[in-house]
């Protein structure tokens, strides 16, 4: 980041002072557009980031999101598959930052974040139930909206908007069978 | 309990051994529920030792059906995630979109959406508020909820056509002008908000069951409220004082004076009250926009290719001709930044926020909401717990759960 970046109108700058200070020189790299301004961290840097951000910084979570970038437009191919994002939110600063995690196949995991926020429990479930991507040390990770049976991961790019049939094929119970 | 257990009361009832526990299933239909959702509830007796919620019946893919419909057509979607307030989900799906799209608003526009998601607002929390009392017995406190409604679904009807999903929003403006008509209906529906409300809080607030039955049932702590990722009434109520509207003003929300109402006991009438003072609150917002209500335009210039320009427009000059074919005809539509932007307003459930990515066209890559019922529904077995039976519809009535929102 140039000295220009970090003078004192970015509202940021301490915050990602903090951070540098805990990952190190260059281990995350920072994006903006409009108002939101974004970090990239690998998925071992998650968690120190998320503590730091907690503790140091007094941030809390509101959201973790998805994303699948299979075929975006302008995307790098050695860029992650996936990317998971969590958007935190500074009560008293009112200063709102967004990370941002990438993985990829094949056995896309990132550290769970429950241990910090509980509230992440049910958010990282519906992660995990529509791209498939793994929250280690999640308490209960299992598919929360769609059936437990389900075998795809309906939010991926790779998956079509009607379905592979399972709706077509769903057994029905007759009252005869019954 | 088996009968031979009976012999050895003293030392085994009360026990924590898992063969006393019994399971109930509560749900998926139940009229207490409202919606479809279930709960598997592990019992002690009636008391619950832990309530599982299983859900996902009402999921319909919605965040799928985002990524094929474009900016403007999703609005019809959104609607129907949160039923009770369909213009405040209006409201913060453009938010987003005319982020990404770095669009301005006219003064008028933002007046009018302030007023539009007001009055979802109280429609909203009288929805929550009277059914509530409906459950846990207080019809008539209903029916006085829903009366209003209708006078808020009557606004609804005039300015958009619709009564229940208006679908009045557009990516730089609405869909057409508030006329003297919708002003007239909305300032019926603020006439006759006094009156309901001091009914509703003389049928409620002092009904000796009904305060028995919320009193220091379901306490969130501030602590819990933080950690469980909670908005809106359910955090403010808990003492969380934070509220998008006066924190981080988006739309013309500087321009009016209103309070953010808060509580710190953090129970089921702390929400309750939390409510209905937003109520008041949103009431003096409305009044305020409608009397400086600014003239002029109300969509931003078609000159800027954003807006969809309205009938007359289209059908009587060339540039709305040109701009209509250019947003309509599948091949082409608004071009938009590659890249991707977080925004979110205060809903009357809390924060309810949109991520985009964008990938340059005008249908977006990845919509994902952040659906407060979904987020406010897993705290409920941690509020429920060591709480009866009875005590599940005033705690489930409390943090308003809207399935819709929740499975989406």
């Amino acid at each position: 980041m140039t000295e220009a970046a970090t003078t004192a109108t970015d509202p940021h700058a301490q915050t990602l002072a903090t951070l540098t200070r805990t990952l190190g020189d260059g281990a995350f790299s920072t994006s903006e557009f409009r108002d939101n301004t974004r970090v990239y961290l690998s998925p071992d840097q998650l968690i120190p980031a998320l503590t730091t951000l907690r503790d140091e910084c007094g941030f809390s979570l509101l959201e973790v999101g998805g994303t699948d970038y299979l075929a975006y437009p302008g995307r790098d191919k050695a860029k992650p598959r996936f990317e998971v994002h969590y958007a935190l939110l500074n009560r008293d600063t009112h200063e709102r930052l967004i990370l941002k995690v990438g993985v990829s196949d094949p056995d896309p995991t990132i550290p769970s974040a429950v241990p910090l926020w509980m509230g992440a429990g049910w958010m990282e479930r519906e992660v995990f139930d529509m791209y498939g991507i793994k929250f280690a040390g999640h308490p209960d990770l299992r598919r929360i909206l769609m059936p437990e049976e389900f075998a795809a991961f309906p939010l991926r790019k790779d998956y079509p908007l009607r379905g592979r049939g399972e709706r077509h094929n769903f057994p029905r119970l007759t009252r005869d069978e019954s | 309990m088996p009968a031979n257990l009976l012999d050895d009361m003293e030392t085994e009832v009360g026990s924590e051994r898992k063969e006393f526990h019994w399971t109930l299933n509560f749900g998926p239909q139940h009229p207490a529920t409202h919606t479809t959702l279930r709960l598997i509830l592990e019992l002690d007796g009636e008391r619950i030792v832990k309530a599982t919620p299983d859900i996902g019946y009402l999921h319909s893919g919605f965040e799928k059906l985002g990524e094929h419909l474009n900016f403007n057509q999703y609005v019809t979607i959104v609607d129907r995630k949160n039923y009770i307030s369909p213009p405040m989900n209006e409201v913060a799906w453009h938010h987003a979109v005319e982020k990404l799209l770095d669009i301005e608003l006219t003064k008028r526009c933002q007046y009018i959406r302030v007023i539009i998601g007001e009055l979802a607002r109280i429609s909203d929390h009288l929805l929550c508020v009277g059914a509530a009392a409906l459950d846990l017995g207080a019809f008539t406190a209903f029916l006085f909820c829903f009366n209003q409604r209708e006078l808020i679904y009557n606004v609804y009807e005039e300015m958009s056509g619709y009564r229940f999903h208006p679908g009045y929003t557009r990516v730089g403006g609405v869909m057409q002008d508030f006329n003297d008509r919708v002003i007239g209906r909305i300032r019926t529906v603020l006439a006759g908000l006094p009156k309901a409300l001091s009914d509703l809080e003389k049928l409620v607030l002092r009904n000796r069951i009904f305060l028995d039955r919320v009193r220091g049932i379901g306490v969130l702590t501030k602590e819990d409220a933080i950690s469980l990722c909670c908005t809106g009434p359910l955090a403010r109520a808990s003492g969380v004082i934070y509220d998008i509207r006066k924190d981080e003003p988006y739309l013309a929300y500087p321009d009016f004076d209103f309070q953010v109402p808060y509580a710190t006991e953090g129970d089921s009438y702390a929400r309750f009250q939390v409510r209905l003072e937003e109520i008041y609150q949103s009431m003096g917002i409305v009044k305020q926009a409608i009397e400086n209500l600014p003239s002029g335009p109300v969509n931003v210039p078609i000159a800027e290719k954003f807006p969809l320009p309205d009938k007359g427009t289209s059908y009587n000059s060339m540039e709305g001709l040109i701009q209509h074919f250019e947003l309509i005809m599948p091949n082409r539509g608004m071009e938009s930044p590659v890249n991707e932007v977080y925004a979110a307003i205060e809903s009357p459930n809390g924060e309810l926020g949109y991520y985009i990515v964008s990938d340059g066209s005008q249908t977006a890559w990845r919509t994902r909401t952040r659906p407060p019922s979904f987020i406010h529904f897993q705290v409920f077995p941690h509020i429920i717990k060591d709480h009866l039976i009875a005590d599940i519809v005033a705690v489930l009535g409390s943090i308003n759960i809207i399935a819709a929102e929740l499975d989406r």
